[in-house]
Parts: C-alpha cells; sequence; structure tokens
C-alpha cells in the first residue's frame, strides 16, 4: 500500500552480522505499508552529510511495526548509522520505490539471486513467499557471510564464493547452472551490476522471466531530479525517453525493460 | 501581514517559489506540501523535443551540497502542456516555465508553444553547466545574452525572467545585458559549476566530469551576487542558492531579492519549502515587518 512520509523511527535494536554489515531494526509508521524490495532513506544527523542514504528494506515486521535494514558501511552516513542504539531516533523517507511483483509468482518455482550487499532485500521476499517453491542463491565474497541461515527458514538455500571457502566457488550464476534439476519459471534478484547483467542473460537463454533491483546514485528519492535513472528499451511513459527513474517506476524492473 | 510582492506586474502571494529542477513539476512533491502556500512552481527547463539527458552518475554529495548534471532530461513542451500544466492548474499558484534549448530557435518554439497556455512567466534558462550545447554558452557572454533575450522577448507573449549563471567574470554584465534587451527580471543564481573525484578508483564522480554545486554551501556566493544585481539593475531579481530556511530567505530579500527559490533543500527536507514560508512569516511576525516589501533591498 502506498505510504510516502518522514517517519521519525525509533532504533528498537542494531547488530554487527559481518565485516562492515550491520542490521538495523526501526519502529517506524510506514512499516506496516512496505513492501519486500523497496527501500527508504535514512538521513544522517550530522551536517556534513546532506542528503538521505538510500537503503534497501531486508524485512518488516507488521505486527511490530518495524523495518529492518541490513546494510554495509561505505561512507559517512552509513557509518553514522553503524553507531545508532537502542532508542535513538532516526528520520526515515519512507516507503520508496516499488517492490517485488510477489503475488504475481506464487504457485511458480521461484528463484531468489542475491549478490553481496544485494542479499538483504531477497530475505523479505523469501519470507513472504514461504511455503512457495523458492530457492535462494546467495552469493559472498568469502565465508564471512550473513542472514543466511535466515534465508533456510523460508526457502532452499544455495551458497556461492568468489573464494570458493563455501558452497559452489564463484557466482549465483555458477551455483544455479550447478543445479541441473532446477527449472525456475522467475528468477528475482538484486546485487552488483556485473550480476544483474549475468542473470538477465542467463533468464534470457533459459526463457525465464527475471526481475531485477537497480541502484544508483540517488538525490531526492521521490522521482523530482531525474538523478538516479536507467536505460530503457522502449521509451519510458513518464520521461518519454529511453531512461527510466529507478527511485520511482523502479527500482525493481522486469529485465527485458531496462538496458543495462 | 503582507507577505505579497509583484514581479512583472505578476503578483505572488508570498516570495517563496522553487528552483527549477528541483520540484518536477511539482505532482512528486505535492505528497509532501501544499502547493497552494508556494508563490510559485518554477518547473524543471523544458525544451522544444524530449532530451536523454547525460549519463549516470548524475549527482553526487559535496561537503555542504551537492554536483549534479543531470543534463536537463526532459519529456519535450508537448508532454509539459497535455500532463503536466493541467495538473498545476489545479492549484491557487503561479506558474513559471523554465525553458531551455540547444539554439535559439529551440527556446522560440517553446516559447511559442506555451504562449496560448495560462503558464505565468517563462524562465529563461542560459546558465545550465551541465549540457555541451546552448544553455549556458547563451549565458556567460553578455552580447549572446543580449541577443537571445531580445530575441525571445520579442515573440513572448508573457514576462521572462533570465536565469544567469555564476560561472562569470562579472555577473553584473550579464545583468545588465538582460535588462538592456527587455527581460522583466532575472533569477540567480544557477548552479556553480564543480568537481569531485573518487580517489580510491581515481576516476570522475560524476559521468559527466564536471556538475553544478547547490545547496547551504553556495549561499554566501548567492547572496553576493544578488546583492551586486540588485544594485546593477532595476528589474526585479529571483534569489536562490542554498536557501533552507526562512532566515536564509530573508537574507536574499535583504540583499535585493523580490522573491527566492528553494532549491537542493527540497532534496534534504521534503518540506523545505514550507519551512521556508513558515520561516520568512515568524521573522515578519518576531520583527514587526508587516509588509514584506520593506526588507526588500534594505541593506
Amino acid at each position: 500500500m502506498f505510504y510516502r512520509k518522514i517517519d521519525e523511527g525509533k532504533v528498537i535494536s542494531q547488530e554487527r552480522l559481518s565485516e562492515g554489515i550491520f542490521s538495523l531494526v526501526i519502529k517506524n509508521e510506514g512499516a506496516k505499508f512496505a513492501s519486500p524490495g523497496q527501500f527508504v532513506g535514512v538521513y544522517p544527523k550530522s551536517k556534513d552529510t546532506l542528503l538521505m542514504r538510500p537503503i534497501s528494506i531486508c524485512e518488516t515486521d507488521t505486527a511490530e511495526g518495524t523495518t529492518r535494514l541490513v546494510y554495509r558501511v561505505a561512507g559517512k552516513g552509513t557509518s553514522e548509522f553503524s553507531t545508532l542504539n537502542e532508542g535513538d531516533k532516526v528520520k526515515i523517507l519512507a516507503n520508496l520505490g516499488n517492490g517485488f511483483p510477489v503475488d504475481e509468482v506464487k504457485g511458480k518455482c521461484i528463484v531468489l539471486m542475491g549478490g553481496g550487499i544485494g542479499i538483504p532485500p531477497m530475505l523479505g521476499v523469501a519470507k513472504i513467499l514461504k511455503g512457495e517453491d523458492v530457492h535462494s542463491f546467495l552469493g559472498y565474497r568469502n565465508r564471512d557471510m550473513f542472514l543466511s541461515e535466515e534465508f533456510m527458514q523460508y526457502s532452499k538455500v544455495y551458497i556461492s564464493t568468489e573464494d570458493g571457502s563455501v558452497g559452489v566457488k564463484g557466482n549465483v550464476i555458477d551455483a544455479a547452472k550447478a543445479c541441473t534439476g532446477l527449472k525456475p519459471d522467475v528468477i528475482m534478484a538484486c546485487g552488483p551490476m556485473p550480476m544483474l547483467r549475468a542473470i538477465k542473460q542467463y533468464a534470457k537463454d533459459n526463457n525465464i522471466q527475471a526481475y531485477i533491483s537497480l541502484e544508483e546514485r540517488m538525490a531526492c528519492g521521490v522521482g523530482a531530479c531525474l538523478g538516479c535513472v536507467c536505460k530503457t528499451v522502449a521509451k519510458d511513459h513518464h520521461s518519454h525517453v529511453n531512461n527510466t527513474r529507478i527511485c520511482t517506476e523502479g527500482p525493481v524492473f522486469d529485465a527485458e525493460e531496462v538496458d543495462i | 501581514m503582507n507577505t505579497k510582492v509583484t514581479i512583472a506586474g505578476v503578483e505572488f502571494k508570498n516570495p517563496v517559489m522553487t528552483a527549477s529542477g528541483t520540484f518536477g513539476s511539482g505532482m512528486e512533491y505535492s505528497q509532501f506540501v501544499d502547493l497552494n502556500r508556494l508563490g510559485a512552481v518554477v518547473t524543471k527547463g523544458v525544451s522544444n523535443i524530449p532530451w536523454e539527458g547525460n549519463p549516470t552518475p548524475r549527482v553526487a554529495e559535496v561537503y555542504g551540497g551537492m554536483l549534479n548534471a543531470i543534463g536537463l532530461q526532459n519529456p519535450g513542451v508537448d508532454v509539459m502542456i497535455e500532463r503536466d500544466l493541467p495538473f498545476l492548474a489545479k492549484y491557487d499558484t503561479k506558474v513559471i516555465v523554465n525553458v531551455c534549448g540547444k539554439s535559439v530557435e529551440d527556446y522560440l518554439e517553446t516559447v511559442e508553444k506555451l504562449n496560448d497556455t495560462a503558464v505565468d512567466m517563462y524562465e529563461i534558462n542560459v546558465s545550465c553547466p551541465n549540457v555541451k550545447e546552448g544553455a549556458i554558452a547563451f549565458g556567460q557572454k553578455a552580447d549572446n545574452l543580449y541577443n537571445i533575450t531580445d530575441r525571445i522577448k520579442k515573440v513572448s507573449k508573457k514576462p521572462i525572467i533570465m536565469k544567469l549563471s555564476p560561472n562569470v567574470t562579472d555577473i553584473t554584465e550579464m545583468a545588465k545585458a538582460a535588462e538592456a534587451a527587455g527581460s522583466d527580471a532575472i533569477s540567480l543564481i544557477n548552479t556553480i559549476t564543480g568537481m569531485k573525484i573518487d580517489i580510491e578508483r581515481r576516476r570522475f564522480v560524476l559521468a559527466n566530469k564536471t556538475g553544478g554545486m547547490s545547496g547551504p554551501a553556495i549561499k554566501p556566493v548567492a547572496v553576493r551576487m544578488v546583492y551586486q544585481c540588485a544594485k546593477a539593475v532595476k528589474i526585479p531579481i529571483i534569489g536562490m542558492g542554498g536557501i533552507m530556511t526562512g532566515e536564509d530567505a530573508v537574507e536574499f530579500l535583504m540583499a535585493g531579492a523580490s522573491a527566492v527559490a528553494v532549491g537542493a533543500a527540497n532534496f534534504i527536507n521534503p518540506y523545505a519549502t514550507m519551512d521556508v514560508v513558515d520561516g520568512i512569516e515568524k521573522y515578519m511576525r518576531t520583527h514587526n515587518v508587516s509588509d514584506i516589501n520593506e526588507i526588500i533591498g534594505c541593506v
């Protein structure tokens, strides 16, 4: 359901999941209206940093009214967020973008793919599709993994690591190719651009529907500034050029519709 | 308490406008703010045909502000007339359309198409630093600025505001050229050309290499330029550059601006325009200013 406000959130908990990866649970009004694949803008308090930081929603707890963000410390803003403690206030712009089409994929063989810090939003998808035929492919750099055990509560899990220390050596596509018996109807994915390009190609070659979540430098988060666009195959209905707004029309797109 | 200001015969309920490019055509921010409370909505720049804009990354945060190199992506004037202007017509606010182009003919075509709409004024963008052709090329030489102003003025059925670039040696020369060619008002400043380098990747952060800087850090430069132009010309000035609060806006008014525009602040705080409207009124109450016009150019 559409919800768009500045929420005065309250930190419920924060924990470090692995090197530079944190899990932050915030109580906020928008939590109960969020869907998996949407994101929020978190405002740093420091005046050194003015813009909100777009962070994908890992999962929400509608009963508790909480939003969980699992993020990587990448700069000044996220560094500040990693110091937030229980009870602290945090301003967030909720909820942004459109999520994954979870209702359309029920009853199908669903593959979720997450690479690195693209893994967290897929957890919310796995959770909402619990009981469906869901296979989660999680790609990490090495054995310093996060969230993989939580995925096991909702889906079958296949691990790949770049250094081969756990699971299949390589990326999520290598792991998927190793599962010769698996015939997915749909892939939903989030991760670095080279991985998403490979997924788009893999899906095309195997005639699989694919939805991918994109990322770009963002300013307003609400579709006004046109900072975060992505090239599109056809003319976009809003822009009337071959560019679409990741924050507003995305971040989740049908892989066939975007030129990545 | 009077907050009304008049520019080129157009009356604004208050001096607070949106800065072009930071507010779309009002639709996106209407979910946060009441557009009826704005003096005017100034739209994102529009050209005769749709423009793709620049490659990404298009935006970057810098200390005290941001850089952007959107490159004036826009759906073209026909879409604006069919979609955006009817939306804005539902609100009790003035509408100023920002017009951009690669050639003088582009500007003229856009202005002519808008002439029969209910738009109140045009703001002519001759100062965007992010496109290679047109735009800033018209705004960095006084002769060029005079010529384009003169040609637009001859076809325009609405008052025009020439938007000036700060990326010049002497902005008052540009202000004088715009005035001499018949511009009804001027607005300033557009963004200041900047650059950011990613030292880890040894690359420019923006795909365009350079971008226009906006945000609170540029405010003192903007206030100074508004003051200089106010001394140099008689036509009204719309001041902008780093306005975050009502106090910031009052500074611009005192420097000589008849109205102000809120830009990057919208990204930092979606309610920024309302905060500025409220902040100006609060200043007027606490300082016993009964008419906003009393403080325009008072320093």
